[in-house]
């Protein structure tokens, strides 16, 4: 076994540089559904409450979309898994695929890996530490859920069996980020890939459990974690689903890196032009070239969500009008056109947050330069920082807004073709899909004021985009007080199609968008660099 | 005699740590000027507030007539910088850099790209990832030769460079210098630093210490001389500059001060000199000298 000499070496070595943020996502994940517990049994003490709640609920594609199969919400254990198991586990995935991809393909790429391997490390070990580290945290995970959630008072085989569900989800998308770390050159691809497929699971299960289509639920690795049903009569055996997953990706992960060499991917790199071409020229230019890959990869990707977002939207009544006792639903939530408008802007919300997504990692792009030292050259070749930190801000700012048009577009024109109107849905969905785009904005001017003041903290534009989108998922039901709400924008995006439309809190949004960056722009001015 | 660079009292923290601390540098415009120091001693810390990367605390700067921060732009199309770690682009090819560095500076003269693309047995079709350490600095280095620039700034331009190589680079800056450029070396490798050099600053702990042509350098520093002489020496301790002396009978070692040579001769000949070697200090002791505390007495 001489391949894993060092593992235990490097997996202190990973555990010792991620310790602040390994703590970081397991508190915030245990503090989610500890949380969530604590304030639903505030909220609905009784159990005729928790009746009403899930009479409330029980059927609606929305929720069904957004949160999960509803299995017994009459309890308060059932209440909290339906909430935090879809949520939990994103997260979950999330922490394992940075983690993983931190320690293989971007320590590899900086050369901090060569420094290591020339010492007495197996040719696994580099892999097997970071792993072992996302292993060991997912069962840290289910023991610190399970074990509070029973100290709260909810059955101990349920909260455990939650707790696992998060696990399990770590450890399949550890293994999966191991597998996309050998697969591409660079790090952000293979952090790229691994999150993307996380997000696709959690749209797969979310149509799954929207439109009837089970299977979808049950391909979904996020499905998992709910159709272990904690709280309701668990199925212990679905938890075998992620054991085998996992399994399966690191043994694939294993046989490709036995079949590459240090620093390359499975593919050889080409060699390329000898002389730049015309459109090389300028720091615009080289902006150009370096957010191109990216930004395609990212709209072929928004199309493929849009088309089959909008092409699915119109099911969501059609389920509805199985049951009287849904066509009850159905007709409480504005009949069909209304339910539909509903779905689709919910749907829409989660489409703005991944536009924030792209729109802190490019905006970060520039910091990321400036870290790796190619930013020198370009800056101490006559260009002026504001040029060339400007160029990289008019594709975070321009790219967005583009992937947010385009998925709007291609949304509207799937569900306009399925509702035979195109002419009329196609035009509302995509405002739906454009006044996302100041939100989306803010985030990215943060970004910049965080790149311009605060370099070495850039990282809490990620930190504040996940305390968003748990505010937007979270806060209502959970009855947060309506400042905390407001803090985030995207408490103040119109809900389109079907909800009312003002201009006003997107004016603010953009001037707020407008202030930071202006801060960031004149900080990055004033600072030193490196 | 224009300057290039002018630097009095230079001063830059890193949170607590000091890293310049009153510097001073003088780079007299067609000179080839070596800046050495041991690790940590501010050299790339220097040419960071020179290429206006950094902001000092304390201290005035002044490059090729103007203020390295604020009129950063303007200056850059005038210089070219060679840092001692390159990195590269990963999906642009080596020639790419190369023009796009020339492009974003205003030209590059196109034959001496070729040439030095040559000269340098650099592929220019690789991609920045593929490149070894080596490579990478040639893809830089060429990049900043064939510019126009008046100015070049290199800090360890050779790190990583095989002794071929850092042949070829020595042939082409002491042919920048006769084309009249101006060249700030920061450097480890004494021999280039020989090599190519008019003048030297040596610095230490964010300080000078040191400053003028290798020549003068040597002259404040000591010689070796083993000596037999025709009778018992005396007196030769009392001279000033002689250090370690060591009288056996007739044979004589010592060390003196270069400036005090001439005395010291005199004093010997006086007994007789029947053999005498003498040894003057190599550039490895002129710098250890400079880069270990130890003050001379
Ligand atoms: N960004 C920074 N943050 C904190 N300290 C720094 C930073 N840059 C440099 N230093 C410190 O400033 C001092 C001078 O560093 P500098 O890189 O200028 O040395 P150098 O003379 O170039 O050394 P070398 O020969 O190793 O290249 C060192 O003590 C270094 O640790
Ligand atoms: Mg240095």
């Amino acid at each position: 076994m001489n391949t894993l000499v060092g593992t235990g070496f490097l997996t202190r070595l990973v555990l010792r540089r991620e310790r602040v943020q390994l703590t970081a996502w397991l508190a915030v994940i245990a503090l989610l559904a500890v949380g969530t517990a604590a304030s639903f049994a505030q909220l609905y003490p009784t159990q005729q409450g928790r009746a009403e709640f899930a009479a409330s609920l029980q059927g609606n594609p929305v929720f069904l979309a957004l949160t999960g199969p509803m299995f017994d919400l009459t309890t308060l254990g059932g209440m909290t898994a339906w909430r935090v198991a879809g949520i939990g586990s994103l997260l979950a995935a999330f922490m394992a695929v940075f983690t993983v991809v931190r320690h293989t393909r971007a320590d590899e790429e900086n050369g901090r890996l060569e420094l290591l391997g020339a010492g007495v490390v197996g040719r696994r070990a580099p892999l097997t530490a970071p792993l072992l580290t996302v292993f060991g945290a997912g069962l840290v995970l289910a023991l610190v859920v399970g074990g509070a959630l029973t100290a709260k008072g909810l059955p101990a085989a349920g909260s455990f069996a939650l707790g696992l569900g998060f696990a399990g989800a770590a450890w399949v998308f550890g293994a999966l980020a191991a597998v996309t770390a050998q697969l591409s050159q660079s790090a952000r691809a293979a952090t790229g890939i691994a999150a993307g497929v996380v997000v696709l699971t959690f749209l797969m299960r979310a149509l799954g459990d929207s439109t009837g289509a089970d299977w979808l639920s049950w391909i979904s690795p996020i499905g998992w974690t709910q159709q272990v049903r904690a709280f309701a009569d668990e199925r212990w055996w679905v938890l075998a689903l992620p054991l085998v997953t996992t399994s399966l990706l690191v043994a694939l992960a294993y046989v490709l890196v036995a079949r590459r060499d240090l620093g390359g991917g499975l593919l050889a790199t080409r060699p390329g032009p000898a002389r730049a071409s015309a459109s090389l020229r300028g720091s615009f230019g080289l902006a150009w070239r370096l957010h191109r890959a990216s930004l395609l990869s990212w709209l072929i990707s928004v199309v493929v969500l849009g088309l089959v977002l909008g092409a699915l939207a119109e099911s969501v009544s059609d389920v509805l009008r199985t049951s009287d006792q849904l066509q009850r639903i159905l007709a409480a939530l504005g009949g069909s056109k209304g339910v539909v408008d509903l779905f689709l802007a919910a749907m829409l919300s989660i489409v703005g947050l991944v536009g924030a997504v792209y729109a802190v990692q490019s905006t970060l792009r520039a910091r990321g330069e400036e870290s790796a030292q190619r930013a020198e050259p370009v800056l101490t070749a006559s260009v002026g920082r504001t040029r060339w930190f400007g160029g990289h801000l008019v594709f975070a700012f321009g790219g967005t807004a583009l992937l947010m048009a385009v998925v709007g577009a291609a949304m509207g024109l799937a569900h306009g073709l399925r509702a035979g109107d195109l002419g009329g849905e196609l035009p509302r969905v995509l405002a739906g899909a454009l006044v996302q785009i100041p939100a989306a904005w803010v985030l990215a001017g943060l970004a910049a004021a965080l790149t311009g003041v605060l370099p070495r903290a850039v990282g809490l534009a990620w930190a504040v985009l996940v305390v968003f989108f748990l505010l937007g998922q979270l806060g209502q039901m959970l009855q947060l007080s309506q400042w905390l709400l407001d803090v985030s924008p995207f408490t103040h995006v119109p809900k389109l199609p079907g909800g009312e439309f003002t201009a006003q809190p997107l004016c603010w949004m953009v001037a707020v968008t407008v202030v930071l960056t202006a801060v960031g722009l004149i900080g990055f001015r004033r600072r030193d660099l490196g | 005699m224009t300057t290039a660079i002018s630097v009095s009292g230079l001063r830059k923290s890193f949170g607590r740590a000091r890293a310049l601390d009153g510097l001073d540098l003088t780079v007299t415009t067609g000179e080839v000027h070596g800046f050495l120091g041991p690790n940590g001693a501010g050299k790339s810390t220097t040419i960071r507030v020179l290429l206006g990367l950094l902001r000092a605390d304390g201290g005035t700067a002044e490059l090729l007539g103007g203020d390295p921060w604020r009129e950063a732009t303007q200056l850059h199309r005038r210089l070219a910088y060679v840092p001692g770690d390159v990195t590269l682009w990963p999906s642009l090819t080596g020639g790419e850099v190369i023009d796009l560095l020339g492009r974003l500076r205003g030209g590059l003269n196109q034959g001496r790209r070729a040439e030095l693309l040559e000269r340098f047995e650099l592929d220019p079709t690789k991609k920045g990832r593929t490149y070894s350490k080596g490579n990478r600095q040639k893809v830089a280095l060429v990049a900043a030769l064939a510019s126009e620039a008046e100015l070049l700034i290199l800090d360890e331009p050779t790190s990583g460079l095989d002794p071929l190589m850092e042949e070829v680079f020595r042939e082409c800056v002491a042919q920048e210098r006769d084309a009249g450029r101006t060249v700030l070396l920061s450097s480890h490798i004494l021999a280039e630093v020989e090599a190519l050099c008019d003048r030297v600053s040596i610095i230490r702990n964010g300080q000078t210490v040191e400053t003028g042509t290798l020549a003068e350098l040597r002259h404040l520093t000591r010689t070796s001389i083993t000596a037999e002489l025709g009778a018992e020496p005396t007196g030769l301790a009392e001279l000033p500059g002689v250090h370690d002396l060591d009288v056996q009978g007739t044979r004589v070692k010592l060390e003196v001060d270069t400036a005090e040579l001439d005395a010291v001769l005199r004093r010997l000949t006086e007994f007789g000199v029947r053999g005498l070697t003498s040894q003057p200090p190599t550039l490895e002791e002129l710098f250890l000298r400079h880069y270990t505390d130890e003050v001379r007495a």
